[in-house]
């Protein structure tokens, strides 16, 4: 699993903050992303953890190029996207593909299912001729495991299971490299979850497909994630392998939520110790100085205020990770 | 079905029959009248609980959870949710028959609950003190001065830094698990016996869920409150429950203390649910899932309304319905309950 296609350096997104009503003044920035990087392997499946605003979904529409860059690159197949013609950006949409997390809103109520899945082909008149499409929505239908003879129902007509398969299949349709699912799974059942996360995986492989796959729920990530990165305000504080992450956590921030995580098993009860991290997560519009997360760091000394610690290996940490006092602690973590 | 009964419950006194538990929902069974149909939401569910215990209601969306929530505390959308059988006795009393003013001093001093979304819970339009003080003044008749005294005491209990400031915030000044905790602040305000939380970490992060029911764990505990905490989250139930009773189409499907559940569940739904999960040693496997759809409530199927999708099913699950039956210290609606419980 050598070959990166996707290379991500130095990523930033800043929201301006603006004020007044005539004279739209630009009071500060909300620092969404601020200076990611990692590296996307062909045919594997990196996860992105974190909680709430830490800027997982901005990185996906970055990497979508549904947002521009304050600052950093993005290559793809070691081309530089941003400096691409119009023409060339086009033709990498149809590489990389989006499924969003809400299946009730992430659909266009109007449309027949067969719309939606087969509109890519409209924008994208090559990848099937006209006549052609009908058949080729039926086999999407039925490679996401729905009723080809449904393809005239609405969404409504769905359950939150299969409306997520009808956005899968629509991210299918132009045989992309590169499936973004930002939260696929979270609006559903247990049960249901399971079918969705099968399906992912059964694709995956009969499509060679690389993943980024973006959830708060870390047991989730675990089971379909070969490497993971966990996300605090805007950085990533830690990269490395599924094991890596959740067996031997380095930084302060993935041991307290990998602690935090409840787990199915009463029987834990007892000999569970969860790291309590005090307060709230401080707003991306003014974050702590040095490490961002000091303020509700145990471990915090001066330099942490001082400098921001790199994403990096050190002496105690065998992967990368943003803490100056990078340490493995084995914390109960997630089945 | 022969389990519908129309409010035969007796009235019991005040103080209720010694050995009777706080709160009893008893064989209830709500209907909601829509353009569509009528849908059966709540199908004869009972369950109880007492002082000082945690019961775990769980189930998948749409089993029912909220709105036997909604019942007991007496704000079902009516119409189109309509009562139509069953008891819910507080202290022996049955709320459904109650005079309304009656029933009305039981909301917040009796029972009381915290919903999922804070946000819209609480009134925008006033600062989080004010709608304490409130509280404290229309219903202990207090002056403002002391309603507003109580209300930093009670934010303060709920861990809420620098309270005596906060408390002139408005609601979208707090963050979300702040607001949480503003919300089982005003929850607490009269004192309940019984605290139902329906959901009340679901939209928060795993850092602050683990804050908050902390924080519901040891109100419980100091208090000696009964509550009744209704989600779908199996892990957060492993926590901190007692008993847990499992909702399927608007039934009890099993009822069990929490060790015996999760050690060896009895009815075939809680048996899957329980395998669906991802673990660590299915990694990299398919993960088992429960085939097919949760039920449209507008046609339940026939029988157990799980048996379209049961592995286990024969052909008297289609043309019976199986009641909840007790066996030892745990109850399951399923044909083969016994050889269940009776299983290695
Ligand atoms: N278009 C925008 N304009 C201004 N601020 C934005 C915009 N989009 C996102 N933000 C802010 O950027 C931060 C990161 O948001 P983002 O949606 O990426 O978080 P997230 O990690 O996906 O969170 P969640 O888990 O809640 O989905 C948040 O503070 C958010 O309010
Ligand atoms: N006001 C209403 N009008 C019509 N149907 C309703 C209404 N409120 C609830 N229902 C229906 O009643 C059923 C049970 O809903 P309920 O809210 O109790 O589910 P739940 O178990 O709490 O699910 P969730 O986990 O999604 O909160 C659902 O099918 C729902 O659509
Ligand atoms: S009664 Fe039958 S269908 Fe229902 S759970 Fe038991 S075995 Fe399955
Ligand atoms: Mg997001
Ligand atoms: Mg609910």
């Amino acid at each position: 699993m050598s070959d990166v296609i996707l290379e991500v350096r130095d990523l930033v997104k800043h929201f301006p903050i603006r004020k007044g009503v005539l004279f739209k003044k630009t009071v500060g920035q909300i620092k969404a992303v601020d200076g990611v990087s990692l590296d996307l392997h062909k045919g594997e499946t990196l996860g992105i953890v974190g909680e709430s605003g830490c800027g997982k979904s901005t990185l996906a529409k970055l990497l979508m190029n549904l947002e521009q860059p304050t600052a950093g690159s993005i290559r793809y197949q070691g081309r530089d996207v941003l400096k691409l013609s119009a023409a060339e950006q086009r033709k990498l949409r149809r590489n990389i593909q989006l499924v969003m997390q809400d299946p009730y809103t992430s659909l266009n109520p109007r449309m027949t299912v067969g719309d939606i899945i087969g509109e890519p082909f409209e924008i994208h008149t090559d990848a099937a001729p006209k006549g052609d499409r009908r058949r080729k929505v039926q086999e999407l239908l039925d490679v996401v495991g729905l009723n080809p003879e449904h393809i005239n129902r609405y969404p409504h007509q769905f359950s939150g299971g299969q409306r997520q398969r009808i956005g899968i299949a629509r991210a299918l349709a132009l045989r992309p490299e590169i499936i973004v699912c930002d939260e696929p799974v979270s609006a559903l059942d247990v049960s249901i979850q399971a079918q969705v996360m099968n399906l992912l995986d059964g694709l995956q492989r009969d499509f060679n497909l690389s993943y980024i796959f973006i959830a708060h729920d870390l047991s989730v990530v675990r089971h379909i994630a070969d490497r993971v990165g966990v996300m605090y305000l805007g950085k990533m504080v830690e990269l490395g392998t599924d094991d890596e992450i959740y067996d031997t956590p380095t930084h302060p921030y993935t041991q307290a939520l990998l602690s935090a995580v409840p787990v199915p098993d009463p029987t834990a009860r007892q000999h569970k110790t969860v790291i309590r991290l005090e307060g709230d997560v401080p707003s991306p519009a003014n974050p702590p100085s040095g490490c961002r997360f000091r303020t509700r760091c145990w471990k915090a000394q001066e330099i942490c205020a001082t400098t921001p610690p790199l994403l990096q290996i050190s002496a105690k940490s065998p992967h990368p990770s943003a803490c100056h006092f990078a340490e493995i602690r084995d914390v109960v973590h997630a089945g | 079905m022969t389990d519908i009964k129309v409010n035969t419950a007796p009235v019991l006194g005040t103080d209720g029959k010694a050995g009777q538990h706080l709160l009893e929902v008893e064989n209830l069974h709500v209907e909601f009248r829509t353009r569509d149909g009528v849908a059966k939401v709540i199908n004869g569910v009972s369950y109880h609980v007492d002082a000082g215990e945690t019961l775990a209601v769980l189930g998948e969306s749409g089993s029912g959870k909220s709105v036997t929530a909604q019942t007991i505390m007496g704000i079902l959308d009516t119409p189109p949710g309509f009562v139509t059988g069953g008891a819910i006795r507080f202290r022996g009393k049955d709320l459904l028959t109650m005079p309304k003013d009656e029933r009305r001093l039981v909301r917040g001093e009796g029972i009381s609950m915290v919903f999922q979304d804070a946000l819209s819970a609480l009134n925008p339009v006033f600062t989080v003190g004010f709608q304490i003080a409130e509280l404290f003044r229309k219903r202990r008749g207090m002056s403002r001065a002391d309603g507003r005294k109580r209300a930093i005491e009670l934010l303060d209990q709920v861990k809420i830094p620098a309270a005596a400031t906060r408390i002139n915030d408005y609601p979208h000044q707090f963050s979300g698990g702040m607001r949480q905790r503003v919300m089982i602040a005003m929850s607490l305000a009269l004192d309940p016996e019984i605290l139902i939380a329906d959901e009340p970490t679901t939209a928060l992060d795993v850092t602050v869920q683990a804050q908050i029911m902390d924080l519901l764990a040891e109100i419980r505990r100091e208090r000696n409150m009964g509550m009744i905490l209704i989600t779908h989250d199996l892990g957060v139930v492993a926590d901190v429950a007692d008993r847990i009773a499992v909702m399927y189409a608007g039934r009890i499907v099993e009822q069990a203390d929490v060790h015996s559940l999760y050690a060896k569940p009895c009815h075939p739904y809680t048996m899957a649910l329980l395998d669906s999960l991802p673990r660590l040693d299915l990694k990299g496997q398919e993960l088992n899932t429960i085939k097919g759809l949760p039920p449209n409530l507008l046609r339940i199927p026939s029988g157990c309304a799980f048996h379209p999708r049961c592995r286990m099913a024969r052909d008297i699950c289609s043309a019976e319905r199986p009641a909840l039956i007790q066996l030892g210290d745990r109850a399951s609606a399923c044909h083969f309950a016994e050889e269940l419980v009776g299983r290695e």
